[in-house]
């Protein structure tokens, strides 16, 4: 089941620039929430905070607390066990390249040492279904290396790879912006099928996407969050001027 | 303010390209075809050539008694190289055994976590200085090093001159194939909770290993055949020996002792040791090649 993120005063940096400025938000459980807003705006940057892959660049540096259910991911646990329990799909997709399809999806069990055999197989079949991947795979799913498929195909896998550690947040940045249409369709449904058991956090620049996949969204702009509330009240009747500008298309 | 005229755009392709552009185009790609073919044969020709020399002049010596047999004494007939090709066997796997480990982290460490750092650069500038150092002076550092502390020869000492060589061409190789794993690839493998050194071992390394494999081969290859650091430490013998504390033949050295000998016969033999170094040498290359792609998937990239 997913659970809640609670975020007090984050700020980031990376060596001088201060990308995120208290940003405070609550990201509820089992929904999708959209982030949007221009280009260099923060929301990677935020996303990557979520899962503590903000800190694997060395002149990042992050402050102020975010919670997960109970536990304050900054303080409780380490980067690792934290990134076990919250997803991250990528903008571009990134399979392993030497992997076959099921070496990748079963890669975050086997990297972390994880051996039994029935279980990684039946966890790479349930992970492949839930990508609306297996049927299109699971012919050659040892025989193929996962970089032999096509773009929309490998972030499907990219999916079922984040899903077989069966976590409880997953982190989409952008997932859809380097697909085509059909592909884009595809991940879309996914992610309104996914909502009811993992809560989502979608980073995302066709205005369209968030409205039709998230419950909420938050505007980011230079490092601020203008606003966040249902993505219906965004869309229809924003509070923030800038909010409504960005929507409207008159700039960003 | 008048408005400046608008100046033709020189490179935009008129509708209808003329007959001479066309012409002088393809011209020149056959030109710029034709010189890297020639250049291709430029550097192919003297390795064929050394090739085919080798087996003009070594063939003929070449028969089972080469390969069973060890050196004859002097003045007698037949005899063979068979210490000296066991020998380098030994000397180069003792080699391989301490230079690619060695070499293959520290090339891990320089691109995975020593970036920018002040111990990353000395060791980067310490392996260049290293890969230009003439092998006669490997030969005498070890000589004093290991040798004189020991009070002999020693096939060890051997290995570890080779060793030596064979550290910063493998050190060299494994950064910059790392440093072609994309970025992307190692945040997958980090986004999923792996822990970094295991994304460097199985992720990176294994991303890279066609590229350091190269390496490794491209190293082997270049000490196989040296015979100046070998002179002062593992220094040869004409009689078997498989002890690592004691002096051992090997292929280059018995090649360069019997090159300068006054005998023909042992000319003929020497010109045989070459053929089968470089032989030893193509199949020891071609072999881990067809080894190392074994496993490798469809559309891998």
């Amino acid at each position: 089941m997913g659970v809640g993120i609670q975020v007090e005063n984050l700020n980031a940096w990376y060596g001088t620039t201060h990308t995120l400025q208290d940003i405070n938000l609550h990201i509820p459980a089992n929904h999708a929430t959209a982030l949007i807003g221009p280009s260099g705006c923060g929301k990677s940057t935020f996303v990557r905070c979520l899962n503590r892959m903000h800190e694997t660049n060395p002149i990042a540096r992050a402050t102020g607390v975010i919670k997960m259910g109970e536990l304050d991911i900054y303080k409780d646990a380490s980067p690792v066990e934290i990134r076990r329990r919250v997803g991250m799909v990528f903008q571009r997709p990134n399979p392993f390249p030497t992997m076959s399809i099921y070496d990748n999806v079963a890669s975050g069990l086997k990297l972390n040492g994880f051996r039994n055999r029935r279980i990684l197989d039946e966890t790479v079949e349930r992970s492949l279904k839930q990508a609306a991947l297996w049927e299109e795979v699971k012919d050659d799913l040892k025989k193929k290396s996962g970089a032999s498929l096509s773009g929309g195909q490998q972030q499907r896998m990219c999916i079922a790879r984040a899903l077989a550690v069966d976590p409880e947040v997953l982190l989409m940045d952008e997932p859809a912006s380097a697909l085509d249409p059909v592909s884009t369709s595809k991940i879309e449904d996914l992610i309104f099928q996914l909502k009811s058991q993992y809560t989502i956090v979608i980073v995302t620049h066709n205005m369209q996407q968030a409205a039709r996949v998230a419950e909420n969204t938050g505007f980011f702009l230079n490092g601020k969050m203008v606003e966040f509330d249902s993505t219906h009240k965004i869309f229809t009747n924003p509070k923030d001027k800038r909010t409504e500008d960005y929507i409207t298309g008159r700039f960003g | 303010m008048s408005t400046l005229p608008l100046s033709p755009n020189p490179l935009r392709t008129p509708a209808k390209p003329s007959v001479i552009n066309t012409l002088r185009r393809q011209a020149m790609n056959h030109v710029i075809t034709g010189l890297s073919i020639l250049s291709t044969v430029v550097v192919i020709a003297p390795l064929v050539a050394i090739l085919v020399y080798l087996i003009y002049k070594g063939a003929s010596s070449l028969n089972l008694a080469f390969f069973t047999h060890i050196p004859a004494p002097v003045g007698e007939q037949g005899g063979g190289m068979a210490n000296s090709i066991v020998g380098s066997g030994i000397i180069l796997f003792l080699a391989s055994l301490m230079g690619i480990p060695i070499g293959i982290s520290a090339g891990v460490y320089l691109a995975e976590f020593g970036r920018g750092s002040f111990l990353g650069n000395a060791i980067r500038f310490t392996a260049d200085v290293l890969n230009g150092v003439p092998s006669i002076v490997m030969g005498i550092s070890i000589y004093s090093l290991i040798v004189m502390q020991q009070k002999h020869f020693s096939a060890l000492a051997g290995g570890i001159a080779l060793a030596i060589m064979m550290v910063p061409t493998i050190t060299r190789t494994t950064e910059e194939m790392l440093a072609t794993v994309p970025h992307a690839i190692r945040e997958a493998a980090l986004g999923l909770g792996v822990p970094k050194w295991r994304t460097v071992l199985s992720v990176s390394l294994r991303t890279a290993s066609p590229g350091i494999i190269t390496g490794c081969m491209l190293a082997f290859a270049r000490v196989a055949g040296e015979t100046a650091p070998l002179l002062f430490t593992a220094f040869g013998n004409q009689f078997w020996s498989f002890k690592l504390n004691e002096p051992i033949a090997a292929l280059p050295l018995q090649i360069y002792v019997y090159a300068i000998s006054p005998y023909d016969e042992w000319h003929r033999l020497a010109w045989a040791g070459s053929l089968v170094l470089i032989v030893m040498i193509m199949v020891a290359v071609t072999l881990v090649r067809i080894f190392a792609n074994r496993g490798v998937l469809k559309g891998a990239s």
